[in-house]
């Protein structure tokens, strides 16, 4: 290499480095007020959790042309560092949906007063963040109530990931919603495992599943992540039905799936977005329930056969008897009971 | 539904999830039998079964899954041979990096490619292995009993539960009855004296890993494309360690292999099947203490029944020619 072309490119490194300085000092200076989402371990394109916050992330983006930053996390240790950088970095509000954000929200949100910070499926008690919990216990209710309006069999199933008090909040809405219906129907609460494993362990799942229709069930709901798939397969291999949850799992296995339980998380991160921009940011707890369609239940093509004009008649005057306040789901987490069974 | 159907379910149940422990059971015996410990069969399983899904998922045809599943943990068993025979390393600490290796990798790799949390999803129709049934099993289903056992319990699985099935016979003849299992055996026992007949310890040693690689990869394919379909992080959940203790259980005999998988997946279906049931006198089981049971069984089993189980002589120690 000559000299003279050495001096070329070492002229051409201090412009990119002196441009970099340059757009340093200016994201700095204007203090951008870019809406965020770091997402959850699962990552973007989960097919569940994670990839509902993307969704009503992009959504909001496109209805209100305003950019919005995101971040998929590696590992649990980046948690606090991901956090402390979109808030230097000017983004507001921050949105992570996940509980497992907890701790490093509660360490990082008085650091950055001025930033608003939402939480989702968390409870973090600091005056700029906004707690988003969903009630999970009367979407299940409505699944359930479907799940006694389809059984013939006046027998159902469920089964759970990880046996801990939110999963138990599903079976007891689940089952108040089949009994609702139908006072005589039998209900078989399984769990798949008592360690974190149970969300990955469809092959336990499906087992538990396979059980429950060997002893006359005809529907069961799986609460259990990743280990759900295992009780759509299942379903579908036994020529039964099965319940998703959290996002529309109905096109995982058409015609098996009766529905599935959907929690709104895009809803609760479009709403933040929306709240931060029109000045209306509120911190502190946001119930997401049927009444503001936080929690529901899916129909589309996959299962549109499956659901009856009579059974989405029934559940629909229950949904009204929930909201008039006619009807109290019962939950499990306030007292750790589930009466009548 | 009466009692016996009920027992003929869990029998059923059992077996679908005796077959991964068997599989990785006898893989197991092939490589300690030769002289070479291996608690990587958790790792190559995983392996395997992410293989297979992703093969299984792109070209739609079960075979294939089933090679690439094959493939793949062989090629996993093959760094764990390089690394403890030729390399004469620690064997326990390779297997221990094998299980890791296969965590860490299925998951970044299906990560990048597939973006759905480590996730491969399920393959499309013609890329899982369906139940087969069994010539007459409809015809013989009223037949009490028997009809029963026939339609329910024997009919109705898939190719890898009845080729799982076959291997113990096959292992028994391969390790028994032919000279390549004769020759296996002394490696794993007394090498030197295989080495002084002219027979090469190493090269036995590395096919015994192989046919190793072999099985665990048949067992890694059960659960992406037979038993489940598509892969899930850590999907294997253990299974391998039961498997090895098994092998242990049994000491390193293939038929008693058997009986100890069977046992162990019987106590698994035991348990999945006794959630939420009532038991005469004692009324409902909580969840958490039938999930014990097979833990509890184990220990009570292993700490009083079985004796002393003494590996092979050989088994954990590289073999040097001395010169």
């Amino acid at each position: 290499m000559n000299s003279k072309n050495l001096t070329k490119q070492l002229a051409a490194k201090a412009g990119v480095l002196a441009g970099g300085v340059a757009v340093g000092a200016l994201l700095a200076g204007t203090a951008l007020a870019e809406p965020a989402v770091i997402y959850d371990l699962g990552g973007k394109f989960d097919k569940s959790f994670n990839e509902a916050a993307y969704n009503g992330a992009t959504q909001w983006s496109e209805e209100n042309g305003v950019e919005f930053l995101d971040l998929e996390l590696q590992n649990d240790a980046q948690r606090e560092q991901a956090l402390r950088q979109f808030a230097r970095r000017g983004a507001n509000p921050i949105v992570v949906p996940g509980f497992s954000w907890g701790a490093a929200l509660e360490t990082v949100a008085p650091e950055f007063p001025d930033t608003n910070f939402a939480i989702i499926d968390m409870v973090v008690d600091a005056p700029n963040v906004r707690s988003v919990i969903f009630d999970e216990h009367t979407g299940s209710f409505l699944v359930g109530a479907l799940a006694a309006l389809k059984s013939e069999t006046g027998q159902i199933g469920f089964v759970g990931g990880m046996d801990i008090p939110l999963i138990h909040k599903f079976f007891c809405g689940y089952a108040q919603g089949a009994q609702a219906v139908n006072p005589d129907i039998e209900v078989y609460e399984n769990y798949t495992g008592t360690t974190p494993a149970a969300w990955n362990d469809p092959v336990t799942a499906g087992e538990l599943a396979k059980a429950a229709y060997d002893r006359g069930a005809d529907v069961v709901f799986a609460a259990a992540g990743g280990s759900g798939l295992g009780v759509l397969q299942a379903a579908a291999d036994t020529g039964n039905f099965a319940i998703g949850v959290d996002s529309n799992q109905n096109y995982i296995q058409p015609g098996s799936v009766l529905t599935s339980m959907v929690k709104r998380v895009d809803v609760a991160v479009a709403d933040a977005f929306s709240d931060q921009m029109n000045g209306e940011w509120t911190s502190g707890l946001q119930i997401m329930g049927l009444g503001n369609d936080g929690v529901g239940y899916s129909l589309d093509e996959y299962n549109a056969d499956l659901v009856t004009e009579e059974m989405m008649a029934t559940v629909a005057d229950l949904n009204a008897k929930i909201q008039s306040g006619e009807i109290v789901v019962h939950d499990y987490t306030t007292d750790s009971t589930c009466p009548g069974f | 539904m009466d009692a016996f159907t009920s027992f003929i379910f869990m029998l059923d149940s059992a077996t679908r999830l005796t077959v991964p422990l068997l599989l990785a059971c006898l893989a197991g015996l092939y490589s300690e039998r030769s002289g070479i410990f291996d608690i990587g069969l958790e790792g190559k399983m995983l392996a395997g079964a992410f293989g297979a899904a992703c093969v299984a998922l792109i070209t739609g045809n079960m075979w294939l899954g089933l090679l690439a599943g094959i493939g793949v943990s062989i090629a996993m068993a093959l760094v764990h041979g390089v690394a403890s025979i030729t390399f004469r390393g620690n064997q326990i600490i390779s297997g221990v990096a094998i299980n890791f290796l296969a965590a860490g990798l299925s998951t970044f790799l299906g990560q990048n490619w597939f973006s759905q949390g480590g996730r491969v999803p399920s393959p499309p129709a013609g890329g899982r292995f369906d139940a087969i049934t069994l010539p007459f099993a409809d015809q013989l289903r009223e037949v009490p009993i028997l009809g029963t056992i026939y339609a329910e319990l024997i009919s109705g699985h898939n190719i890898l539960v009845y080729i799982a099935f076959a291997m113990v016979p096959i292992t028994w003849y391969v390790v028994f009855r032919t000279r390549f299992g004769l020759r296996l055996r002394a490696s794993g026992e007394n090498p030197k004296a295989v080495d002084t007949a002219g027979i090469n310890v190493n090269l036995m040693r590395y096919r015994a890993v192989i046919i190793t690689g072999v099985l665990t990869g048949i067992a890694g394919a059960y659960f992406s494309i037979a038993q489940s379909s598509g892969f899930i992080n850590n999907m294997t959940a253990g299974k391998g360690f039961i498997a090895l203790a098994a092998l242990i259980f049994a000491k390193w005999r293939p038929w008693q292999a058997l009986g100890a998988c069977f046992l162990f997946g019987f106590l698994d279906a035991l348990q999945i099947r006794m959630q939420g049931t009532e038991l005469p006198i004692i009324g409902e089981v909580p969840v958490q203490a039938i999930q014990a049971l097979p833990y509890i069984l184990t220990v009570i089993l292993l700490a009083g029944f079985i004796g002393k189980a003494v590996g092979p002589k050989a088994g954990g120690v590289p073999y040097v020619k001395e010169r």
